[in-house]
């Protein structure tokens, strides 16, 4: 299929791409490695007046170590992730969804700041920065501004971004040595979760443990009944029966609501074992 | 050194791999000069009636050259090329009052760019009013809603074979009389999409020859001109065709399609040159789709596992206009014994039509589905008589010593040795040690279950009846030979196969040979490439043919030498003729071929067939379950797939691993699938689940050679195999692994989801 006509503009720099934003309003885009806006291009299901190509910004692609977090630039592509001795050693679980991201292909061209703008509730990224607490920076007329990663998924493909907004950077909290576990079900190795789990943190540790879910609604969601039943002591497998709580899973072409439901009560025990497991360091399965 | 049997490296990869393909897109000739660009306005609803084609917006767009309805295009309807299916299920060109599936042209838009034709097709504003539409071929069957309703039904077709005793019509009580055992069960062969690389494109414009010429992504360019020349009313000859390099069949690129005829008609009608290239969306969702069968097996024998008899019922969907799909079911039918020696089979089958997509040949057309079918049902029959599956199968099969066989349907294998196929298997797949593996994670409550799937096939190839194909052969006078074959190419190497063919009968490199097909022009007749036909058939004409060119130079080599033919000898190593073999500086190759004149020397060949040819194998799959979720791992995937004497296992293997990877893909993921209204839901290669090198295992391929006496060359087709064999053998691998949890089927493609449900059911029925 052939896209919808649009004008094309590239961004010389953030600034510029705020200007760009700002001038056509709602009718703009971002374009960063287009592997979601292109196919959405190409159906026309999205069509929009102006592209603002912001690929060639190399200045946002960069992994910072500042000390009690990472400051990873929005443009770093995923395959760059995967690949970071900073990320594997502090955010492991930033690069173990990095890997699962698509093919290598997807993974040359994808970038985080894309993956997470384009705000899918199945996305590995997005509930893995979701589950570490990431904090999100958007860069608009305004200036800059934090968003929480909990507050920065809407609605399905929305995200808190406004109109003029473009997200510049995602710090991830140091988590070198806490547990964590990604447990994935999807259909085909390069589709996205059909449902995925991430969980972070120790039973008993100084900090509660954290646990989001992909694919159980229209964004990526804390399941908060499991991390209060664990705050309250409970045994793994009564936290885990109430993973589905709360969640509003959809029934689409890779799989009904019932069974996603089923799949997040599974995958949530399984990682839930995982942590408590020695040496309990990037367990994985997918 | 001989160089049959041998791992020839193909000649077409570089071009191929360095991007110097031309499919039809690329192509640029005189005839194609400013060629206008077409785009189809395609109907959203599955069935209704056409109120308003508002086209005004989009003729007035600059760059649109014209938009075209049906009642502008003065093309008759076209009903259903073969007279056994019903002639009142005509396929108009255009849909003009009534559309039938979600997809169906209603109008078309021809621009000066690409661009701007898709953006005038976006604008065409059509009013439908909805009708109700049959989506479900089950409920097509009791014609509630019709989808052609002056044909007064929606059954297309009906095809029966075998029966009681070879006759037709034999009761079930007859049938399965004296069973210990009889299991009954309905099974689904999904509707899946054939993803050719290159979609359908096309491109025609007329020539100063008066001539209109025409380029197309077709597996049957020969075929495809005559369907032009027919469609338009045109003289026999006026039409010239190329298929220039194809990427991709699989089936459904067999003749042409209705948008193919109407942009050779719009060159005509708008006196300019015209090209089409569909998108990938379009392609899934109006191209035609494949499988698409819903049957019912019955099988009975005795508690020592003999079978005795064995009935397929078969619906089969035809989607809304009747093509190759609907009479698909007689190869079912042909091959429904499989490679059992059963004594009672019965098959019967309905085409029906649906408000989808029609369904066309995809790679087996019809085979799979008769594997697919028994090969469950042998294992239904296994377990109901508590036997190892690959037991039950060695008990039935046809022995090696009784060929030719005719099975109760009344088809007659050429050659096979059907048990010493499931032996290799096994034997490398370890089959006694996967048991024990299995038997382990069942005693210590393993949350994966190990499973595995055994199949065994038989299946048809260079049609149901005889073929022929046909070959020119030429040495020029520089010593360089051509070969003119009429089959045509998408992938399988024919270029590299008929140079190796020709080198070895002739004495002259295969790097001098060039091999030229889907020319109408340079060959005017030819089968082209499908049903697994082409080496068979193409391959021994051009052996052939060299055969009596080696002859038509040895008595031309006796003019130069001054003896009689029959004293000439040719030494294929040196490529030199000599009375008695006698070696020394006689006449080469391009002496002869310089003495019969400017062109060379020439010999044509057309090689029939007297029957077709029956390839056979087993294949073993070993598969991973996670009981929890529903997740299945293909870990192996061991296969014999026998096509007779192999020319070149480095080709031959290509086949089979992409024809293992499309019928696992069927096997767990594919499904085309539409909603309740009609709309298909997977017509794109996101939602669309085809397997990629990262879901599947290194293939275990085992060799095994049982020639056919029905060609000179020994060699059966390879082009299906890995389709068929795979798809049931990963099924019942599914099945087995979760046997010890009740489960005793689950349906195509077995998902994670399709699965889990299975292993729930069961265990709440217990």
């Amino acid at each position: 299929m052939i896209p919808a006509p649009f004008e094309y503009r590239r961004a010389g720099s953030v600034d510029e791409a705020v200007r760009l934003l700002a001038e056509h309003g709602d009718d703009a885009r971002l374009l960063a490695g287009g592997h979601s806006l292109l196919p959405a291009l190409r159906l026309r299901q999205a069509a929009p007046a102006v592209l603002v190509d912001v690929g060639r910004l190399s200045e946002l692609a960069y992994v910072r170590d500042l000390g009690d977090h990472l400051a990873v630039g929005a443009l770093t592509r995923h395959c760059d992730l995967e690949r970071s001795a900073a990320v594997a050693a502090d955010a492991p679980l930033v690069a173990h969804a990095a890997g699962l991201v698509g093919d290598p292909q997807v993974r040359n061209r994808g970038t985080l700041g894309g993956s997470l703008a384009h705000a899918d509730p199945a996305a590995d990224l997005a509930v893995a920065v979701l589950a570490l607490g990431a904090t999100l920076v958007a860069r608009g007329p305004a200036g800059e501004r934090e968003i929480a990663a909990a507050d920065f998924f809407v609605d399905r493909h929305r995200s808190a971004l406004a109109g003029d907004e473009m997200l510049t950077e995602v710090r991830l909290p140091k988590a070198a040595g806490v547990p964590w576990s990604y447990q994935r079900v999807s259909r085909r190795a390069q589709d996205w979760a059909t449902v995925a789990v991430a969980a972070v943190g120790a039973a008993g540790g100084s900090a509660p443990v954290v646990v989001a879910l992909a694919g159980m609604g229209p964004v990526p969601l804390r399941a908060s009944a499991v991390e209060q039943a664990l705050a309250a002591g409970e045994p793994v497998s009564g936290a885990a029966a109430g993973a589905d709580h709360g969640t509003a899973p959809p029934s689409d072409v890779l799989a009904g609501a019932g069974y996603r439901r089923h799949l997040a009560r599974v995958l949530v025990r399984r990682a839930l074992e995982s942590l408590a497991e020695p040496p309990n360091l990037g367990s994985t399965a997918t | 050194m001989t160089l049959l049997g041998r791992r020839v490296l193909r000649t077409e990869d570089q071009r191929f791999l360095t991007g110097r393909a031309s499919y039809v897109d690329d192509v640029r000739a005189p005839e194609l000069e400013g060629a206008a660009h077409v785009a189809f306005v395609r109907s959203p609803v599955a069935s209704g009636r056409i109120l308003d084609i508002d086209a005004g917006a989009a003729r007035s767009m600059p760059g649109v050259v014209a938009v075209l309805t049906a009642a502008e295009v003065d093309l008759p309807p076209e009903p259903p090329v073969d007279e056994r299916v019903h002639q009142g299920m005509a396929r108009p060109y255009l849909a003009g009052r009534l559309v039938r599936f979600v997809g169906e042209p209603v109008a078309v838009v021809v621009a000066g760019d690409r661009a701007t034709a898709a953006d005038a097709a976006a604008g065409v504003a059509v009013a439908y009013e909805p009708l109700p539409a049959v989506v479900d071929v089950e409920q097509a069957a009791g014609d509630g809603v019709l989808v052609h309703a002056g044909a007064g039904t929606n059954t297309a077709a009906r095809f029966e074979a075998g029966g009681g005793d070879g006759e037709v019509g034999g009761d079930a009580e007859e049938l399965f009389a004296g069973c210990e055992v009889v299991v009954r069960r309905r099974l689904v062969n999904q509707r899946v999409a054939a993803c050719p690389l290159e979609p359908r494109s096309v491109a025609a414009g007329w020539g100063d020859d008066g001539r209109l010429h025409v380029w197309s992504s077709t597996q049957t360019p020969q075929a495809s001109r005559a369907v032009i020349e027919t469609a338009l009313g045109l003289p026999a000859g006026t039409v010239h065709l190329v298929a220039p390099d194809v990427g991709g069949g699989f089936g459904p690129k067999i003749g042409l399609h209705r948008e193919d005829v109407l942009v050779c008609w719009l060159a005509r009608t708008l006196r300019r040159p015209v090209r089409w290239t569909e998108g990938r969306t379009e392609n899934m969702a109006a191209m035609g789709h494949g499988r698409a069968q819903v049957q019912t097996v019955t099988i009975g024998g005795r508690r020592d596992g003999t079978i005795l008899a064995y009935r397929l019922d078969v619906l089969q969907d035809a989607g809304a206009y009747p093509r190759d799909g609907a009479i698909l079911p007689e190869l079912t039918g042909a091959m429904a014994a499989g490679v059992y020696d059963i004594p009672r089979v019965h098959f019967r089958a309905r085409s029906v039509v649906t408000n989808t997509m029609s369904t066309t040949s995809y790679r087996g057309a019809g085979r799979p589905e008769a594997t697919a079918a028994l090969e469950r049902a042998v294992d239904l029959f296994a377990a109901g008589a508590g036997l190892d599956p690959a037991e039950v199968r060695r008990r039935n099969l046809v022995p090696a010593g009784a060929f030719p066989h005719t099975t109760a349907v009344g088809t007659t294998y050429d050659t096979g040795d059907y048990a010493g196929a499931l032996d290799r298997v096994l034997d490398a797949a370890g089959y006694g040690e996967l048991r024990a593996e299995q038997a382990r994670r069942r005693q210590a409550g393993d949350v994966v279950a190990l499973g595995l799937g055994v199949s065994c096939y038989v299946e048809v190839t260079a049609g149901l009846r005889a073929g022929q194909e046909t070959a020119t052969v030429i040495v020029r006078p520089d010593g360089g030979v051509v070969v003119l074959t009429g089959t045509s190419p998408h992938g399988q190497g024919h270029a590299t196969a008929w140079a190796t063919i020709a080198a070895e009968r002739l004495g002259i490199g295969p790097e001098r040979v060039e091999v030229v097909s889907g020319d109408t022009d340079r060959v005017p007749v030819g089968g082209g490439t499908s049903g697994s036909r082409s080496l068979q058939l193409g391959g021994t004409a051009v052996h052939e043919a060299c055969g009596r060119l080696v002859d038509a130079a040895r008595a031309r080599a006796g003019e130069l030498l001054g003896a009689p033919a029959d004293q000439v000898v040719l030494d294929g190593a040196a490529g030199r003729f000599s009375v008695g073999g006698a070696g020394g500086d006689g006449p080469t190759w391009a002496d002869v071929a310089g003495a019969a004149g400017p062109d060379g020397l020439q010999a044509e060949a057309v090689f029939r067939a007297p029957t077709p040819t029956y390839p056979f194998g087993a294949h073993l799959a070993v598969v991973e379950v996670d009981t929890e979720t529903g997740q299945v791992t293909l870990r192996r995937m061991v296969t014999v797939d026998d096509a007779g004497r192999v020319l070149n296992p480095l080709l031959a293997e290509g086949q089979r691993h992409g024809g293992i990877a499309q019928g696992v893909g069927q096997a767990l993921w594919e499904e085309m699938a539409y909603d309740g209204d009609g709309v298909p839901l997977t017509a794109d290669l996101a939602s669309y689940a085809m397997p990629t090198a990262g879901d599947l295992p290194a293939f275990e391929l085992v060799a095994m050679e049982t020639p056919t006496p029905v060609n000179p060359l020994g060699a059966k087709g390879i082009g299906e195999s890995g389709a068929i064999g795979s798809t049931p053998a990963v099924q019942n691998a599914v099945v087995d692994a979760l046997a010890h949890l009740g489960v005793d089927h689950v349906d195509l493609p077995c998902t994670p989801e399709r699965v889990w449900r299975a292993i729930v059911t069961a265990r709440d029925a217990v």
